[in-house]
């Protein structure tokens, strides 16, 4: 019976790729996204090819695609963060407190925010890991006592476009070779973080904490301080995402990134990461959140009324969830008879049945 | 397969001879007070009677009408999550299915010329339809609750935001309002919604707590393969707390939209965390299998007794967020520390066993 297990698959490096990619749930998201970009394109040119269309499209989910990553780094540990909102809150507007205090350049006080919003995880971290208490009752703590501090500090002023400098803002709308700043930012953390979680060493041991954490520490991995540093760079990301926001809207007001945590976390569940962690990925999330952000941007322009936007979002979630469940039957399903017959046959690990195992087992479709 | 542990007659029937052990561990006294429920209430009461004597206008004829109104809404949305999150599930879409409900109360009773009975009960109908489908996804498709109800909680919401927009419908009889508004008798500090809500209670705490059902659902919060072993309809329980959510929810809307008089999409925004935040500061464990309702019903009143003392004495609600934050964070911390102190204890009294008695927090991280 394990003999099936451990065979390698029979076809080629190349042709394994090849249906990875076609069988990825990054690439059914991708190809949604696309054909929803062409569908509104259609129905107004300017939603493409318009010069504010095509920045908007670009702009927009960048907030999104940074909490979204983050996010998937903690879902994938099987805990979750639902302080990135408030921790979005409270960077942007200290942001726009230390233009008004300070002389501080712009890189300082990115940098700031950047701290400020690891230091807000490291506390979610420290409670979460070394507290052993779970993640959803924590974050649901400290999402009321960020939230709540930000709005103490804050009292009732808000911070205008005029308290900030203009080179800081123009960042927001600015763009290189056609590609704003912001998404340019976005997909360089993307790629950073997608890059660690499938090749280094503490990337992989995330997942293997999320798929079996009893297992994980049998094991000897330092779940912990793995624990421990995922929610460290999902508030990290999140005080970037509270800077972007700055730089984006011009303005911080006290309702800012509330109610966005719940649409981080969909936007990782709709990318095909699992809520249970141990699989998915920062790419799927990434394109789960532009996915959300440009169903809000297409709906009016489709001539559906934009109060129906979050009913489409929840539909999607769900439909997202139930093909999960579709899928990962069948793929037991096929697993089952691959243990059955070969167990019967007396020639052990049929080829034809080995690379249903080795390409999907791991971190494929679930 | 089961002749392991025979008597040696070998008949099969053991004779019911005097019991080697005790009926429980501890005597009643310490099963009642050293618990987290009477530590709750403890605390609710250390709470009224700090803030009757220290904090002005605590102790008015205003402030506990306000306060029993105010929670109301939690207070009745708290006995269902309750059992659900005992299962081990939770269920995040509850405001949203109030917001639904309230929406579609409003349009039918204005828009469609319904009567407000009819329309009340066509929107109870409708939260418990939106609980039918939560569980059904959850105890018979099988899906983990917790992103099934992020998908409802926008989905919910979307329905009403799409059916009424910004809109909001406001024309519901004085005499409804009213009544919604109402004390059971005057002077006293008791509105009239905690009539259901008393019924509503006892019902559920019979059955949670003393019916063959309830014993399910804390079988289930332990250990559900086991539950499915000694007969216990796992899905099927799962599914009827969720339209009992529903249900409750839809109850809840109509409530929501006579004392405010408006029905808008907007309505009870947020009021999810709130809730699962009180249940959980009552006492019920987020793994499940833990927790009951006077608990919980003390840990609604405490957040509703805090807010009032701290509002009466000149805090911002973000004061008080931040408190409740904090209350939240602590009383989950407390088990841990407690469970710390406790290994601490009997390591210095030279452990006789080895096993580890209760260390459930890497087993499941959420929900």
């Amino acid at each position: 019976m394990t003999d099936t297990l451990v065979q390698p698959s029979a076809a080629s490096p190349t042709a394994r790729a090849v249906r990875d990619l076609l069988r990825s749930r990054e690439l059914a998201v991708g190809v949604v996204l696309l054909l929803l970009i062409a569908v509104t394109t259609l129905k107004s040119n300017a939603f493409l090819f318009s010069s504010t269309g095509w920045r908007d499209l670009l702009l927009t989910p960048s907030m999104l695609v940074l909490l979204a990553v983050g996010q998937t780094a903690v879902i994938i540990t099987r805990n979750v963060d639902l302080s990135v909102g408030s921790t979005l809150g409270l960077t942007a507007y200290l942001t726009g407190r230390l233009f008004i205090d300070t002389g501080l350049p712009i890189i300082a006080v990115v940098l700031a925010g950047i701290l400020m919003g690891a230091a807000l995880g490291a506390i979610n971290g420290v409670l979460v890991a070394f507290g052993r208490v779970p993640a959803l009752v924590i974050t649901l703590g400290t999402m009321y006592i960020y939230r709540g501090a930000f709005l103490t500090w804050a009292g009732s002023d808000r911070i205008n476009a005029d308290d900030m400098p203009r080179t800081f803002r123009d960042l927001g709308t600015d763009s290189i070779l056609g590609i704003p700043v912001l998404t340019i930012v976005a997909a360089v953390v993307l790629a950073a973080v997608g890059y660690y979680l499938r090749t280094a060493r503490g990337g992989r041991e995330l997942y293997a904490i999320g798929s079996d954490p009893d297992a994980a520490e049998l094991y000897g991995l330092q779940v912990r301080r793995r624990i421990f540093s995922a929610f460290v760079l999902s508030g990290a990301l999140a005080g970037l995402a509270g800077v972007v926001s700055a730089a984006r809207f011009g303005t911080v007001s006290s309702s800012v990134g509330s109610g966005i945590e719940l649409e981080a976390v969909g936007a990782a569940v709709i990318g095909g990461v699992a809520i249970f962690g141990g699989s998915g990925t920062v790419w799927g999330a990434a394109l789960g959140a532009m996915l959300l952000v440009t169903i809000y941007r297409s709906l009016p322009v489709l001539g559906i009324s934009d109060f129906w936007q979050q009913a489409v979002v929840g539909a999607l979630i769900i439909g997202a969830i139930v093909l999960d469940r579709v899928l990962v039957t069948r793929q037991e399903r096929a697993l089952v008879a691959a243990r059955d017959t070969s167990a019967g046959s007396t020639s052990p690990g049929a080829p034809t049945l080995a690379p249903v195992v080795a390409g999907d087992a791991q971190e494929g479709t679930r | 397969m089961t002749t392991l542990t025979q008597t040696p007659g070998g008949t099969g029937t053991p004779t019911p001879g005097p019991r080697t052990y005790a009926d429980y561990s501890r005597p009643f006294w310490q099963r009642v007070v050293l618990s987290r429920e009477f530590a709750v209430i403890a605390l609710l009461i250390a709470a009224i009677v700090y803030s009757r004597s220290q904090v002005d206008y605590f102790s008015g004829p205003q402030t506990m009408y306000y306060l029993f109104r105010d929670s109301a809404s939690i207070l009745l949305l708290a006995l269902p999550m309750t059992a659900i999150i005992v299962t081990g599930e939770i269920d995040l879409s509850v405001a949203s299915t109030v917001g639904l409900t309230s929406v579609a109360f409003g349009m039918l009773h204005v828009d469609a010329g319904l009567s407000v009975v009819v329309a009340a009960l066509v929107a109870i109908a409708i939260g418990a339809l939106c609980g039918a489908f939560n569980g059904f996804l959850v105890a018979y498709v099988g899906l983990p609750s917790i992103a099934v109800t992020i998908g409802t909680l926008a989905l919910f919401r979307g329905i009403a935001a799409g059916l009424l927009g910004t809109e909001s419908r406001t024309d519901f009889p004085d005499s409804w309002t009213d009544l919604a508004k109402e004390r059971i008798i005057e002077d006293q500090p008791y509105p009239m919604i905690l009539i259901p809500f008393v019924v509503l209670a006892v019902l559920f705490a019979l059955l949670l707590h003393f019916s063959p059902f309830g014993r399910g659902v804390y079988e289930i919060g332990l250990n559900d393969e086991a539950a499915h072993f000694t007969g216990v309809d796992v899905a099927r329980t799962k599914a009827i707390l969720f339209v009992l959510a529903g249900t409750v929810a839809g109850f809840v809307g109509i409530y929501t939209t006579l004392v405010t008089g408006v029905a808008r999409a907007e309505n009870s925004v947020g009021l999810e965390l709130q809730v699962i935040a009180a249940v959980l500061l009552g006492g019920v464990s987020i793994f499940g299998g833990r927790g009951a309702l006077p608990g919980v019903i003390a840990g609604v009143l405490l957040i509703g007794v805090i807010q009032r003392a701290m509002l009466l004495n000149g805090q911002t609600i973000n004061v008080i967020n931040i408190v409740i934050g904090v209350l939240l964070v602590l009383s989950v911390m407390s088990t841990s520390l407690l469970a710390l102190g406790r290994n601490v204890v009997s390591a210095s009294k030279g452990a006789r066993s080895s096993g580890r008695s209760s260390d459930s927090a890497g087993k499941r991280s959420l929900s």
